[in-house]
């Protein structure tokens, strides 16, 4: 992979290790006396490696100009990779939290094992570890053929790559010594926060500069989602994060913002993470994964338009019905109310236009598993978009929310749809960027296909009753006109959901381990045809039927 | 200058309401206007021929 870059790239990429060394070293001697410290010392310790991985092939011969007629993939490889590492790590994490909640004792007693603590490792490994490294993967492997533009240089891509992972492994490493802000989905502490900063600026740049490269006139949709997906999470990541440190020298910081307000900034961000982080990007991936494995163009590009703009316009207002019968104006709660309502528009657009491009095309999904992960994805994400505006009107929300009905309906998305998605986009570009005919054992896709989709069915199931029996145990009243049930009647009544929800998520755990195997074999066979995926160079194409790029 | 609670709750109430449906407006007509059928139908097509290299 360095051999890949040219000797001004390595000298380039050793300069920025360095200065990720010095800036570890920095906290690590200025935090000496707190957790952060640690934090320096692991930072120095990856500015190091990096130094010496470079360093290793430094004096390997400089790639030849041919490299310039394909494109640049092997950052998206590294990401494809990382992501497996991290879903089999962080569903094990989760599982080990659902047991958790069916037996205590299985936290055997240290501070990090706490159910408190491995929770966020839980979220943030899923969300940021699995699902960035898969959306940074796929991005640049869309975006540059798409545009039909090379990405602009070698070492940039990396830096995004690897600094995000950075900040993953910073983020899951704090929450196990305590650190975190205690903000939901934004647990990092402030310098944490900051790294990402740089890392995500450089990542939209980054796009940018391949979109300002493109031949296509037109940018695909595809783009525009991922485009939405990085700007608006730089955005909320840092209005969200605004906060003033106690010394430079601790992790601990206070919020720019207090009491309701507070509140609202954070599902302001925390609705938007789940509306351009886990909805945008991943509907980039959909538009164009799905129509290339089906083989059939967008059913109708002119709604994919519409759903883009709808979706980034009112996904902004729908943040406050996280906050239904709090401090927050009534007013604001009605806002949020409306939007996500109007949200089913543009989400059922997507949906509706993914399921009716594969007309035509059925007989693929029932012999191709991974064109029925995508085919699943479409249909939980309708299902869980429609949910989800069900759930946000105010007396559906007094029933529904506090409890498990909301952990379900979260991992029906997070599950049926995010993970569905991304599987079937990992499955299918995975072939692609190593050469291959085709993954290890088409069998074993198979079976990870039937191991998700049972795992998700029974983990929402599970969910969606014991949501709803607490709900009803919540507001059933006596004739005394007091609750009838105490809280520890209603954890009696959900046991045995736990029970079950532990077991879809275990379901779902081996068929991701399954699923990396599967994909490590495939790296692991000797390559086969050269013929795919460009790297036969293409004569530019006649100029008169270019058009005007918008 | 301080600006009042009333103000921004107004302001958002009448200019948030009008310009989201002019929005709404304005894409419904790029999306649907017919010269720009072509276009589309092209850009749809386009992921289908991609795979010859980078052309820059």
């Amino acid at each position: 992979m360095i051999a890949q870059l040219t000797l001004i790239e390595r000298q380039r990429a050793i300069a920025i290790c360095i200065a990720v060394a010095v800036g570890g070293a920095l906290i690590m001697l200025g935090g000496r006396d707190d957790v952060m410290g640690i934090h320096g010392a692991l930072i120095f310790v990856a500015g190091m490696l990096m130094i010496f991985r470079i360093g290793m092939s430094y004096y390997a011969p400089e790639p030849s100009e041919d490299r310039l007629t394909r494109y640049y993939d092997d950052p998206s490889r590294a990401g494809i990779v990382l992501a497996m590492i991290w879903v089999v790590f962080a569903l094990a994490v989760g599982d080990w939290v659902a047991w958790q909640l069916v037996e205590p004792n299985l936290t055997f007693g240290p501070a990090w094992s706490s159910f408190g603590r491995l929770r966020p490792v839980h979220t943030t490994g899923v969300i940021f570890g699995f699902g960035g490294n898969a959306l940074i993967a796929t991005s640049f492997y869309v975006v540059q053929r798409t545009s039909r533009a090379r990405l602009p240089d070698q070492v940039t891509p990396w830096f995004v790559l690897l600094g995000y992972n950075l900040f993953c492994l910073l983020a899951v490493t704090g929450y196990l010594m305590g650190i975190t802000q205690s903000k939901e989905y934004a647990e990092p502490e402030w310098y944490v926060d900051l790294w990402l900063v740089v890392v995500w600026v450089i990542y939209f740049v980054l796009y940018l500069r391949t979109l300002a490269r493109r031949k296509e006139p037109h940018i695909y949709v595809s783009n525009w989602y991922y485009m939405a997906f990085i700007l608006v999470v730089a955005i909320l990541h840092i209005v969200n994060n605004l906060a003033v440190p106690i010394s430079l020298t601790s992790a601990k910081s206070y919020s720019a913002f207090a009491g309701v307000q507070d509140a609202m900034t954070e599902w302001w961000y925390g609705h938007n993470a789940v509306a351009f982080f886990l909805t945008a990007g991943f509907l980039g991936m959909m538009y164009y994964y799905l129509p290339i494995r089906a083989g059939r163009p967008i059913y109708s590009y002119r709604m994919s338009i519409i759903s883009f703009w709808g979706i980034t316009f009112f996904y902004m207002w729908a943040g406050s019905h996280h906050l239904h019968y709090t401090a927050l104006p009534q007013w604001v709660q009605t806002l949020g109310m409306t939007f996500s309502l109007m949200l089913l528009i543009p989400s059922w657009g997507s949906a509706g236009n993914l399921l009716l491009t594969l007309n035509g095309a059925w007989d693929k999904v029932r012999d191709d598993a991974t064109l029925r992960f995508m085919m699943v994805a479409a249909v939980f994400y309708g299902l869980t978009t429609f949910e989800g505006s069900f759930m946000a009107i105010r007396s559906v929300n007094s029933l529904s929310h506090y409890t498990d009905w909301t952990v379900g309906h979260v991992h029906a998305g997070a599950l049926g749809w995010v993970a569905m998605i991304t599987f079937g986009a990992i499955y299918a570009s995975v072939p692609w960027l190593w050469k291959r005919e085709q993954m290890y054992s088409p069998r074993l896709v198979e079976v990870h296909f039937w191991l998700a989709l049972s795992g998700t069915v029974i983990y929402v199931f599970s969910m969606w009753n014991s949501g709803i029996v607490q709900g009803l145990m919540w507001r059933t009243y006596n004739e005394g006109g007091t609750l009838a049930f105490s809280f520890i009647d209603t954890l009696v009544a959900m046991h045995p959901y736990y029970i079950a929800r532990a077991v879809g998520g275990l379901f779902f755990l081996i068929g991701g381990c399954v699923g990396a195997y599967n994909v490590w074999m495939t790296i692991l066979q000797p390559g086969a045809a050269a013929s795919q995926a460009g790297d036969v160079p293409q004569p530019p194409p006649a100029s008169g039927v270019l058009q005007p790029a918008e | 200058m301080i600006v009042e609670h009333a103000f921004l709750v107004g302001f958002s109430k009448s200019f948030g309401l009008f310009y989201l449906i002019a929005l709404s407006i304005a894409v419904v007509i790029y999306a649907m206007w017919p010269s720009n059928k072509k276009r589309f139908d092209d850009a749809a097509q386009s992921i289908f021929h991609d795979e010859g290299g980078p052309c820059r």
